[in-house]
């Protein structure tokens, strides 16, 4: 097969089996099935697409093009880069782990597998399109589509306030999109100008576009900047994520957090850098500034959530920010690590919601006051969400170490006092894992949602007896062979890229270079300094 | 400026050494199948854990007799294995560095470690709610979290740059938080395992930097190279590296002004305590210090900080150590006053780094020694801690008496056993700077080996001698005490380090073993002229001043009986001492409680204010605030606005620092 129809492949295929799934009503598990086998091929494809990329070959890879609209020069042309490339292989990786991880959710009221999972799948094939997109009015109008699945798949599916949660991102992501939408036919007439007819074509965009003067650029970049912004989030655009985190579907925030965020870090890279160089470089320090508040901010308020959920989101805002900082601070050690930790960040938060969804699977409440020493009950339980922790708060040894290790040292040389603030979020990570750890797992059994499976806190008597135990374990099982098996891979990988993410880096380094190349930028620190 | 003996250039690792990863796999391998093996390990997993870290150890002591029989210039080896984070001119190499300086640790790590792991078969033999054998799942974790430590350790001291230190570094850290918190349904074990962590980790973060910095200087985090050029950076950025390396070393070794954590970190069993609170991880400090002497070599200002930061803590430490009556907390602290010691030796540079390492091996010793004691102490008497409900001790365990005694008599500095070699050359090296720094740093020794030997004095006494204090008590479960002595696997670890704690000192320290051994890697010992106090007094005046200690101790505690509840009504020292200093209210008043406050503050603002600041410049704009305001439910308009307005926001803030 050759690399263009591989790529084709891993668009359409999602595509298609969501088509499938959409018909298979009238039985879940059938539905179900289908989503995985579906799911499962697609990783397949992965696996081939990333045997077929070279990394040492052309700028974008496993390409192809079809007129779309002639009339406005927009084609329907799709490629990769190493970047792109990381990003469609964690898709492929976590949408079976959702699908598995929501195998036994409990649907709404008059709600089918059929829909939920079709969404799901459709969600994956807009998700891989956006970043192997290569034309830019075709990532616009799939940065929007994305839109559709997920604002049913939050509104449709999700927890009490999901209308207003579903609401509130939905619109945040529309309006930036609509602002990003100036700017995207901005660039086709300042190339209309230069080049005489006016064009999409990403390569071309870059090579004509980055020579307009500044503040065109600045303008230009603006557009597409808040829209990225909001979608990363980045402090002060943030507030919709804790909403849309908390409301959603454990499933559907895996994806959300892991991979649809991204869309914003990934268009940092792919658009504004390449596109607009001057604005880029004279913006930088501001997008600092928002990045390290995020990565303060967004920890302090981790540490003061009671709310699962929120907390997870919380800590992916201060997640984000580090991501900013790394593509900001312009040193390849950093935007390598900057990728790298979109990808880490999607495997360990990803791991740490399906963890706290299997809390909450267990004690129906999603405060953290309402546990506390479920170890007792749960070891293997809370042995997964120790290792989602320090996965987290970015251990050496898990993966998300050699990210943020990357980011620190790779931005220090360029922006020393951002580094050093930011490494202030190393402390506080440990802060609100180890925290939320202790009051949900540690200590004697208590909370509402713990005593309440022992017919009611007044029916304690001394928590911590061993007696009270004994009545909770028949009512608190520990993980299931299906939470077992969801959980496995996403430790095998924690630890297999915090030993050896080599294979990854290898694949993102060129790509991170050339993406400096077009920002005109060369590390200070060299090799035989 | 002084030249010193640099440290040998390494040459690649070959024979025995090539096989040098197995020390790391061993114990991580043990890890690995007793926590995935679950409880069908129960049974035979604390055997397992054993083997591997004494497998480790007889492979070690191959690699230690393959190194003896170089040449001294060839015994600085590297052994590459992987290239672990490569990115452009960063490369990080996965590699170890197999050097005398850490064989010395391999050879403490595992043989302490495999002592321990004999001792904790025993000591974890019943699990909280008293079950044996194939029932106890407690044990097998215990002895999974001992193995991943001995295999983090390891790492620690055998990886080849800054950033494999760092990943044992870390590793050992949450080895320890998971030990600390292996009672985890205790609420105090909790607390104190996260208050470990997150101490360490504003170390770590000290640590971090310093090798952030070594990168935009240099390139490069590995020893080899960072050390071969490190007179490249300038002198500011050469302190700044020390001042950053000395914040990591204080947070893993309980130095001040991080020391809180190590007496807390007692909630963990008590072979963790002996382990990793005493005998291995809290000297990573000074291994680090030592380790770094090509850099510390070149910054005097640097050196001079981490001398004064040794002696404060030496001091701090032996001072609390007086007034607690919790048997392990006396130790603990005495822990941090020790490495005190070690830190203030490191501290002094080409004249001290080996001095250093010398008084960690002996004390890895003696206070392993001891902490088994205590927990023998504990296993017979209920887990009790408290020193007041001890006494008269002697007779129910004599072999724990013995042992633990000859590991007292170690600490204090009683003539020819370990301790008195170790600390009398320390203090002696202090005594030998210039002017008053002889005089300030010698002095602060002096008077800390006086205060040592008044709190274990004052230790032994309270628990091994007088009243039977606990005849007629029961503790806190409710049980009578039956004081007795521990089985042979805990005894004989406790016999072994024993003899170590008596032979140690005059084994390494003669014709200079030790210090000539770790040449190829600390650069030799120098022997400054003059000072405050010549070497030859040094002996008559710390031996004088333990005495002293040991008089004082007597007089207080031997001659008149020991109150069985602590005495309320004390002087001001007393009161201070036993509120550790006020070191933690410090840190309750100026982080902890600002800290909550913020937060909360902070998620306040956030619900409220930063989607109602949003909202409000929307509603600027749009003009329509009433309407705004009761659209909290999520409407088109509201948000459109919001999001609107936060955009106008940014860009207005962008392009402010643009045109400005």
């Amino acid at each position: 097969m050759s690399g263009s129809v591989l790529l084709l492949a891993l668009l359409f295929l999602p595509l298609l089996g969501a088509l499938v799934v959409a018909f298979l009503r009238s039985d879940d598990r059938v539905a179900k099935g289908a989503a995985l086998g579906f799911s499962i091929a697609e990783l397949a494809l992965v696996v081939a697409a990333w045997a077929a990329y070279d990394p040492a070959g052309d700028r974008i890879q496993l390409g192809s093009s079809a007129e779309w609209i002639p009339r406005f020069g927009v084609h329907f042309a799709v490629g990769v880069d190493g970047i792109a490339l990381v990003m469609i292989a964690l898709i492929g990786i976590l949408v079976p782990i959702v699908i598995g991880g929501s195998w036994n959710d409990r649907l709404p009221e008059e709600r089918t597998a059929a829909g939920f999972y079709s969404l799901i799948l459709l969600m994956q094939a807009l998700m891989v399109g956006v970043f192997a997109a290569t034309d830019v009015l075709l990532f616009y109008v799939l940065f929007e589509a994305v839109l559709v699945p997920m604002y049913f798949l939050i509104g449709r599916f999700g927890g009490a306030r999901r209308q207003y949660a579903a609401v509130k991102f939905f619109l945040y992501s529309l309006l930036g999109g609509l602002i990003m939408l100036a700017s995207v036919i901005g660039v086709y007439v300042v190339s209309g100008n230069q080049l005489g007819s006016g064009t999409f074509d990403w390569e071309t965009l870059v090579a004509t576009v980055s020579t307009a003067d500044t503040s065109t650029q600045i303008w230009l970049f603006l557009g597409f900047f808040i829209a990225f912004a909001i979608k990363a989030p980045l402090v002060p655009l943030h507030t919709w994520l804790p909403d849309a985190g908390a409301e959603a579907p454990i499933g559907v925030g895996v994806l959300l957090v892991g991979v649809l965020d991204k869309i914003g870090t990934y268009g940092f890279l792919r658009y504004c850098l390449p596109m607009f160089p001057d604005a880029s470089r004279e913006l930088a320090p501001l997008v600092l500034v928002l990045a390290v508040a995020g990565v303060i901010y967004g920890a302090l308020l981790a540490v003061g959530q009671d709310d699962m959920k929120r907390f997870v989101s919380y800590t992916s805002v201060a997640h984000f920010g580090f991501i900013a900082l790394g593509v900001f601070a312009f040193t390849s050690q950093a935007q390598a690590g900057a990728v790298l930790y979109m990808v880490n960040h999607g495997i360990a938060t990803g791991m740490l919601f399906l963890v706290v969804g299997m809390v909450i699977a267990r004690g129906g409440s999603r405060n953290i006051s309402d546990y506390g020493g479920l170890a007792k009950l749960t070891p293997v339980l809370a042995g997964m969400f120790v290792v989602a922790g320090l996965a987290s708060l970015a251990l050496p040894g898990t993966n998300s170490f050699v990210s943020e290790f990357l980011v620190l040292i790779g931005a220090f040389p360029t922006q020393p006092v951002f580094t050093v603030i930011a490494a202030v979020g190393m402390v506080l990570a440990a802060l609100y894992v180890l925290w939320v750890y202790q009051r949900v797992m540690q200590g004697p059994l208590r909370g509402n949602a713990v005593l309440g499976l022992a017919g009611g806190p007044g029916a304690a008597g001394d928590p911590s007896s061993e007696g009270l135990a004994a009545r909770l374990a028949s009512k608190v099982p520990d993980l299931s062979r299906r939470e077992l098996a969801v959980l496995a891979p996403l430790v095998a990988l924690v630890l297999f890229l915090g030993v050896y993410p080599q294979p990854v880096l290898d694949v993102i380094t060129p790509s991170v270079d050339a993406t400096l190349t077009e920002l005109g930028v060369t590390d200070p620190v060299q090799e035989g300094n | 400026m002084e030249t010193f003996l640099a440290v040998q250039e390494p040459l690649a690792a070959s024979g025995v050494a090539e096989y040098g990863w197995l020390l790391i796999a061993l114990p991580l391998f043990g890890a690995a199948v007793l926590l995935l093996g679950g409880r069908r390990t129960n049974a035979w997993g604390h055997l397992l854990g054993c083997a591997t870290v004494i497998a480790a150890f007889v492979y070690g002591l191959a690699l230690f007799l393959s190194m003896t029989g170089l040449p001294a210039d060839e015994r600085v080896r590297e052994l590459h294995l992987f290239d672990w984070i490569p990115v452009n001119a960063l490369n990080v190499e996965f590699g170890l560095r197999i050097d005398p300086l850490s064989m010395v640790f391999v050879l403490l790590i595992t043989g302490v470690g495999a002592l321990i792991h004999i001792y904790s078969v025993g000591y974890m033999s019943h699990d909280q709610a008293g079950r044996t054998g194939a029932e106890n799942t407690e044990r097998r974790r215990f002895f999974a979290y001992l193995n991943l430590f001995v295999g983090a350790m390891l790492v620690l001291v055998l990886g080849n740059s800054f950033v494999t230190l760092y990943l044992g570094w870390e590793g050992v850290g949450l080895a320890s938080y998971l030990l600390i918190a292996f009672w985890q349904h205790r609420p105090a074990a909790a607390t104190a395992a996260k208050k470990a962590f997150l101490m360490n980790r504003v170390g770590d973060v000290g640590l971090a930097l310093a090798i952030f910095l070594m990168f935009a200087e240099l390139g490069t985090t590995q020893y080899t190279e960072v050390f071969a050029r490190a007179g490249e950076m300038p002198t500011g950025v050469l302190l700044a590296i020390a001042l950053l390396l000395l914040l990591g070393a204080c947070g893993k070794s309980g130095q001040f002004p991080l020391q809180a954590w190590l007496p807390d970190a007692m909630e963990g069993p008590t072979p963790v305590s002996a382990l990793i609170h005493a005998a291995t991880m809290v000297t990573a400090g000074v291994y680090l210090i030592a380790r770094s002497n090509p850099i510390y070599n070149l910054t005097e200002d640097g050196r001079l900080v981490v001398t004064i930061i040794g002696a404060l803590t030496l001091l701090i430490g032996a001072i609390i150590g007086c007034a607690y009556d919790d048997i392990k907390k006396v130790l603990a602290y005495s822990t941090v006053s020790q490495i005190g010691y070690m830190v203030l030796a490191v501290g002094l540079g080409p004249a001290g780094y080996a001095l250093g390492i010398f008084h960690l091996l002996t004390h890895g010793f003696f206070k392993a020694g001891l902490f088994l004691g205590a927990g023998s102490v504990m296993h017979g008497m209920n887990d009790e801690v408290n020193m007041r409900r001890f006494g008269g001790l002697a007779k129910h365990m004599p072999i724990t008496f013995v042992t633990f005694g000859l590991g007292y008599l170690a600490l204090i500095g009683f003539p020819f056993l370990s301790g008195y070699f170790s600390k009398d050359e320390i203090v002696a090296a202090a005594f030998a700077q210039e002017g008053w720094r002889g005089w300030v740093f010698g002095g602060a020794a002096a008077l800390g080996a006086a205060l040592t030997a008044f709190y274990m004095t004052r230790l032994m006494l309270m628990t091994f001698f007088g009243e039977k204090r606990w005849k007629g008590q029961k503790s806190a479960d409710g049980r009578e005490y039956h004081p007795h002595e521990s089985p042979a696997s805990m005894t004989v670890p406790m016999i072994v380090l024993a003899f170590g704690s008596v032979f140690g000192g005059v084994l390494l320290y003669s014709g200079d073993r030790l210090l000539g051994w770790l040449e190829p890697s600390l650069g030799a010992v120098a022997h400054p002229e003059g000072g405050a106090l010549p070497h030859s007094v040094i002996p008559f005046l710390v031996v004088g001043l333990s005495a002293v200690g040991v008089l004082l101790a007597w007089l207080l505690v031997g001659r008149r009986p020991v109150p069985a509840t602590a005495p309320a009504q004390v002087s001001f020292p007393v009161r201070a001492a036993r509120a550790d200093l006020y070191g933690n209210a410090l840190n309750e008043t100026l982080f902890a409680r600002p800290g909550t406050w913020l937060t909360r503050a902070l998620v306040y603002v956030d619900n409220r204010g930063v989607d109602g600041l949003v909202n409000g410049i929307a509603a600027l704009l749009g003009g329509s605030s009433g309407r705004l305001r009761r659209a909290q439910t999520g409407f088109v308009r509201s948000y459109a606005l919001s999001i609107l307005g936060g955009a106008v926001l940014l860009t207005a803030a962008l392009l402010v620092v643009r045109f400005t």
